[in-house]
């Protein structure tokens, strides 16, 4: 109980020593700080390693040249250097149509599937253990399957537009039709995590709202759009941008599918960053990059903080 | 005669009870109301829709994992001939044999579940201590910690990894390289800002009076936390547990870059796809799909509602 004497709230942080023995309580404080950063050690030391020291290190770099073992200062030559590489304006041009596929893709299919699911009475559970399954598979398997699906020869893909007497793709093989075939593969291996959070959110509309839109004569599709969509709003934004700054970082599907061709069409912004590092073995180019990619994302996130800032305001 | 009538008697208590006890299930109006549904023209929509999604469904996300299971059985050529065949004529286990061979895949397993253990161990250690020390015990500067450690969710992971990549292979102060070693894939996956921030947001939750209570009986804060908060925090770290596993299971670049000694499933499993027979690699990626679909049937519910749980953030 002397504890308790000495100082006030123990938990709030705002404790206040009480007068009799300041000294005692400040050194009990000092303690008491000591105490806490030491729980928080670990966790500080791998964020400072693994977060924010490289933060730094990657600006630092992106103004620097290594040769032959020299570091030099070169300004903004790095940044010089990849604008001026017709493979930096491709890579985001390239991003930039996946991301933009990829949005009303993998935006659109797991609403509405969600929309259709949230109308059955049977099967929810089941149906829900589907569309989830293969955001559990590895990427990789995922991926290399539909290698074969759209293999331009003897793939399923074609076979099935053959049969149903569509013409066929090239799918991977073109340059036209490369990326549109990199989002179906994202889209379907991505699509679980967005249509459960929008089912959770389809839960939660009241009933008696769809009741007031059906008593005013609105139909099917004029309920989901005066009630469903502005009643999900919120989550439907904030997905959208947490898809937007996801689907910028692709790198998996093309490396593993299309190795960035054919004629560079599938190269992305974090591949060219890969290779620049990796195969070009200039890293601080590469860090140029880093720092370019960083501030476009950071205005997304930005903008996906605000959102979700008002969003837990309502 | 009376048996006949006992019978009867007995039968239509069992259908009432029967009836009472499936009941009441909860009501909840959606897009198309109950009294639509349960006219005769409404009724026959509903089970046609519900049966075209069911088979849908099941043809989009298992029909490529019933392709991949049975492929491992076919022969190569079966595997690519055009029109498909549904079953091998003559099924054999060779191909999953020679990938398990080939792939290593027994080490390529042990690899993951080295790392993602690991990982998962000391999220485990470190953000819960961390998460702690933010929400109760509250050390001196604590709130700008975590304000920087939240800054770090609007860096994309993508962006960062050139200098991770420079910082693991020296790491600064100590010198030492860490490539190749288990410790580089546990130690970034700690600076987790996200699992830092839930972690906290739970413990906040936790009232303030049973930690003082606690320590009225004279536990110190790692007792506290050990006998109180902890028992208290099960499902969100059942959460942040499998999250952990599954980011680990899932990640690509970054075991690319890092540990190409001692490979994940992933990358290994990429690495060896171009010089495998195609019943080989087929039959290869359902094995490495195997772990993470049985975790899935297990643990569903858990990963489906902590899904949620993470987005909404209710």
């Amino acid at each position: 109980m002397a504890y308790a004497l000495a100082t006030e709230r123990l938990h709030d942080g705002t404790e206040r020593s009480t007068g009799r023995s300041s000294w005692k309580a400040l050194r009990r404080a000092a303690g008491r700080n000591l105490r806490a950063h030491a729980f928080l050690f670990g966790a500080l030391v791998c964020f400072a390693l693994f977060t924010w020291y490289p933060m730094v290190r990657e600006i630092i770099m992106s103004f620097q040249r290594v040769h032959r073992g020299q570091t030099t200062w070169v300004g903004l030559g790095n940044y010089r250097q990849i604008t001026a590489d017709p493979e930096f304006w491709q890579a985001w041009r390239n991003t930039a149509e996946f991301t933009a596929l990829a949005l009303v893709f993998g935006f659109a299919a797991p609403f509405c599937v969600a929309i259709v699911v949230n109308e059955f009475r049977h099967a929810q559970g089941y149906l829900r253990i589907l569309v989830y399954l293969p955001v559990m598979l590895p990427p990789v398997a995922g991926i290399l399957l539909f290698k074969y699906f759209m293999d331009p020869g003897f793939g399923l893909f074609n076979q099935a537009l053959h049969f149903l007497h569509l013409p066929r793709s090239q799918w991977l093989a073109s340059k036209s039709s490369s990326m549109p075939s990199l989002v179906v593969v994202s889209t379907w291996s991505n699509m679980g995590t967005a249509t459960l959070v929008y089912l959770a959110a389809l839960q939660g509309i009241p009933g008696d709202l769809y009741e007031a839109a059906e008593l005013d004569g609105c139909n099917v599709l004029q309920r989901i759009r005066h009630v469903t969509i502005p009643q999900t709003r919120l989550i439907l934004s904030l997905m959208a941008m947490l898809q937007i700054v996801a689907t910028m970082q692709m790198f998996t599907e093309a490396f593993v599918l299309t190795g960035g061709g054919p004629e560079g069409s599938t190269t992305t912004v974090v591949y060219l960053l890969y290779n620049y590092a990796f195969s070009y073995n200039k890293f601080n180019t590469a860090a140029a990059l880093g720092v370019i990619m960083l501030l476009v994302l950071a205005c997304f996130s930005a903008i996906y903080i605000v959102l979700e800032r008002r969003g837990s305001e309502d | 005669m009376t048996q006949l009538r006992i019978q009867r008697a007995l039968d239509a208590r069992n259908r009432f009870h029967s009836q009472r006890l499936k009941a009441p299930e909860t009501y909840h109006r959606t897009l198309i109301s109950r009294t639509q549904l349960n006219t005769v023209r409404g009724k026959r929509l509903y089970w046609i829709a519900l049966t075209v999604a069911l088979a849908l469904a099941t043809l989009v996300f298992i029909g490529p994992l019933f392709w991949m299971a049975t492929g491992g059985f076919k022969t190569s050529q079966e595997l690519v001939r055009n029109p498909p065949v549904l079953l091998p004529a003559h099924p054999s286990t060779h191909a999953f044999n020679l990938a398990w061979n080939r792939l290593g895949m027994a080490q390529l397993l042990w690899n993951t579940i080295v790392y993602a253990g690991g990982a998962l161990a000391f999220q485990l250690i470190f953000c819960v201590t961390a998460a702690y020390s933010l929400s109760k015990l509250r050390p001196i500067f604590g709130n700008w910690i975590l304000g920087l450690m939240l800054a770090s969710m609007m860096i994309p992971a993508a962006a960062l990894v050139i200098p991770q990549y420079l910082t693991v292979l020296d790491l600064p102060l100590v010198h030492w390289n860490l490539q190749n070693t288990p410790w580089v894939i546990w130690l970034p996956t700690v600076a987790n800002a996200f699992n830092v921030f839930l972690l906290k947001r739970f413990f906040d939750s936790i009232p303030n009076d049973l930690l003082d209570a606690a320590a009225v009986d004279g536990a110190g804060p790692l007792r506290t936390l050990w006998r109180i908060v902890l028992p208290l925090s099960r499902p969100i770290l059942g959460v942040i547990s499998i999250f952990a596993v599954v980011a680990v299971w899932k990640d690509f670049l970054w075991p690319l870059i890092t540990v190409p000694a001692h490979e994940t499933l992933n990358v290994g499993v990429n690495t060896a796809a171009t010089s495998m027979p195609d019943n080989a690699l087929v039959g290869g990626l359902f094995l490495a799909s195997i772990p993470t679909i049985v975790l899935f049937l297990i643990f569903q519910r858990n990963i489906m509602s902590g899904l949620t749980a993470g987005a909404v953030k209710g």
